[in-house]
């Protein structure tokens, strides 16, 4: 078991090479290069969660034969390689990043059909792709880094393609801060290495636990950590390059940093590290409160005096990453699901919307909302997908966007923080109150005489809207499956059952107990 | 002690110069001196005072070969942390180029057309 871990990150990074090495003899193959490699990553994900996989694997493994044995194959003293490791965690957000890139490649198709001889897009998208399937099975620190790195700077390569003043500007801004984040996260794993000597988060998360680590070294290294996953996550004071960075990007790429590269580079590191490696204890929880609160409400509120449809989707993002944040801050198994069920929900109904503005953009030929309207007739395929993710986000049942939402109010109280709660209730309204506005200007109301003549977007671009609107409503249907087979197995990954255990007993036993010798 | 405290002073210097300077030259500058304090960092972390080079010769005694070396995890470690900031470098460069191409300026505050 687990032998098939390291095609997650191979089948990507072969397929973005092959499209460079065929730019000559085939160069309208790349896309559909890209279209495969997803599906075939699709399909890895679907076994991986359907098997309930977990384990590890070595990764170029070598064996290392005793000292002054004979050194043959039967003297293996024990396998060096890079650790790969799956649990509950992994396997959901290897599905998602699976699904969302499915969206996402097969959106390309057609919506950069004018540049299908440039297949530099399709090499970097799925550097991307690679880079963040390796972050999410990487079994040590240092890892975690080169791959957090690889998608990063995927993405600042992604960001700048349109190669236009804005965008570039952008994808500088995106770059320092993103190359900070990055250097802290790197002297956060130093310190913690001069510390104990393990790199291996398993085997770092029981001796922080066993208290291997003075108090002081491990405060700096949690608050390196925050910030630099805070950063990736682009959490409320760390958030300044979001908004320039996701709307500069072409639509599918915009979905994937959105929907896909926040959470794994940002979410499931976060998760991850203070979790299993440096324990969530009450001030690291109370600090992710705090940063949840103020994401939430700074983001739906700068999200309200944009007239720009991608920078309003932006500044939701950091508004829907808090409440992420405030769910991991209350801390028990029903907070860390609630808050795992709404990063889902939100890679879902975040990239149908990125892909929707993709597609308003092509049929209207702006990205203003008050130069838009009354769609509806001319693009009802369109206007239908848009208005679902809109319901979504907004949490209107019985989509999912509701329930993850419904979910996280019930862990805050239930843990006691009426107010956090409070906040949490009004955050949600306010953002119910941007997309009602969103679909009134852009959907609804009247043609404008200059769009009388608009015509539907290709089916390659609606479908996968839509596609993922049917999984919204869905996963907002069928969740109380879902989160015990799927959410539940990830949160008892971080957190053991409704206890209060600080070490995330379940990883580590997966790593140490069941490794593949 | 000494060698920490001013690799940390070094990383202050890079810290400064990416956060502070407008001009984008300065700004990479202050990048790569950032980049080479965590490389010294993880290079004094794996060193122990008086050691060899963790080079195991042959007919070696293992025990004798640990106690007598520094830790070489550390310098892998450097070895691919160097190959990052590259590339990090190399692309900062490409789009500070661009950028200048396209506004004449290397101040960051005189082109500065996104909205917040």
């Amino acid at each position: 078991m687990g032998a098939y871990l390291p095609l997650f990150v191979a089948l990507p990074l072969l397929a973005g090479f092959a499209c460079l090495l065929l730019k000559r003899a085939a160069p309208r193959a790349a896309p559909w290069l890209s279209v495969a490699s997803m599906l075939g990553l699709l399909a890895l994900a679907a076994v991986a969660v359907a098997r309930r996989d977990a384990g590890v694997t070595f990764a170029g493994g070598w064996g290392v034969s005793g000292w002054g044995g004979n050194g043959g194959a039967d003297d293996v003293v024990f396998v060096v390689g890079i650790a790969l490791v799956l649990d509950g965690l992994s396997r959901l957000f290897l599905l998602l990043v699976a699904l969302v890139g499915t969206a996402s490649a097969v959106y390309a198709l057609r919506y950069l059909e004018p540049e299908a001889g440039r297949p530099l897009f399709h090499v970097l998208f799925n550097l991307l792709v690679a880079g963040m399937n390796g972050a999410l099975l990487a079994g040590d620190l240092f890892n975690l880094y080169v791959f957090v790195e690889v998608a990063s700077i995927a993405s600042y390569g992604l960001v700048a393609y349109r190669t236009g003043g804005t965008e570039i500007e952008a994808a500088f801004k995106y770059l320092v801060l993103g190359t900070l984040a990055s250097t802290a996260i790197l002297v956060g794993v130093t310190v913690l290495y001069a510390a104990t000597g393990y790199l291996n988060m398993a085997d770092l998360g029981v001796a922080i636990a066993g208290g291997a680590v003075p108090r002081l070294p491990l405060l700096f290294a949690a608050a390196l950590f925050l910030f630099g996953f805070g950063t990736k996550t682009a959490a409320m004071p760390f958030h300044a390059w979001l908004p320039d960075a996701h709307p500069s990007a072409p639509a599918p790429i915009s979905a994937m940093l959105s929907g896909l590269l926040i959470k794994t580079l940002g979410i499931y590191a976060l998760a991850r590290v203070f979790f299993v490696v440096v324990g969530a204890d009450e001030q690291v929880r109370l600090i992710l409160t705090l940063l949840g609160c103020l994401s939430m409400w700074g983001g739906v509120l700068l999200a309200q005096a944009q007239d720009d449809l991608k920078r309003i989707l932006a500044y939701h993002s950091v508004s829907q990453m808090g409440y992420v944040l405030i769910a991991f801050g209350v801390g028990t198994w029903l907070g860390v699901a609630a808050g795992l069920f709404h990063a889902v929900n939100h890679a879902l109904f975040k990239s149908a919307l990125f892909l929707s503005s993709g597609s308003l953009e092509r049929l209207t030929g702006t990205r203003r909302l008050s130069e838009m309207g009354g769609i509806f007739r001319r693009a009802p395929a369109t206007s239908v997908g848009l208005v679902g993710a809109c319901l979504s986000i907004a949490g209107i049942p019985p989509f999912n966007g509701f329930w993850s939402k419904l979910l996280i109010l019930i862990a805050l109280v239930s843990a006691g923080q009426p107010v956090v709660a409070l906040l949490a209730a009004g955050a949600a309204l306010m953002t119910l109150v941007t997309f009602v506005k969103v679909q009134r200007k852009a959907v609804f109301g009247a043609l404008p005489a200059r769009l009388a003549n608009a015509r539907e977007v290709p089916a390659a671009m609606y479908l996968p809207v839509l596609a993922l609107v049917v999984l919204c409503l869905l996963s907002g249907l069928l969740w109380p499956l879902g989160v015990d087979g799927v959410i539940g197995a990830a949160a008892s990954s971080l957190r053991a059952g409704a206890g209060e255990r600080p070490a995330a007993s379940e990883y580590i036993e997966s790593v140490h107990g069941r490794g593949s010798r | 002690m000494t060698f920490y405290a001013l690799t940390f002073a070094l990383l202050g210097v890079g810290l400064y110069g990416l956060l502070a300077k407008r001009n984008m030259l300065k700004k990479v500058l202050g990048l790569v001196i950032l980049e080479y304090a965590v490389n010294l960092l993880l290079v004094a972390v794996g060193y122990r005072a008086g050691r060899g080079a963790p080079i195991l010769q042959p007919g070696e005694d293992p025990a004798a070969f640990v106690a007598g070396s520094v830790d070489p995890l550390p310098q892998v470690l450097v070895l691919t942390s160097i190959v990052i900031g590259l590339g990090a470098t190399m692309l900062l460069m490409a789009m500070v180029l661009r950028l200048h191409q396209r506004y004449g300026t290397l101040d960051v505050d005189r082109m500065d057309r996104l909205k917040g």
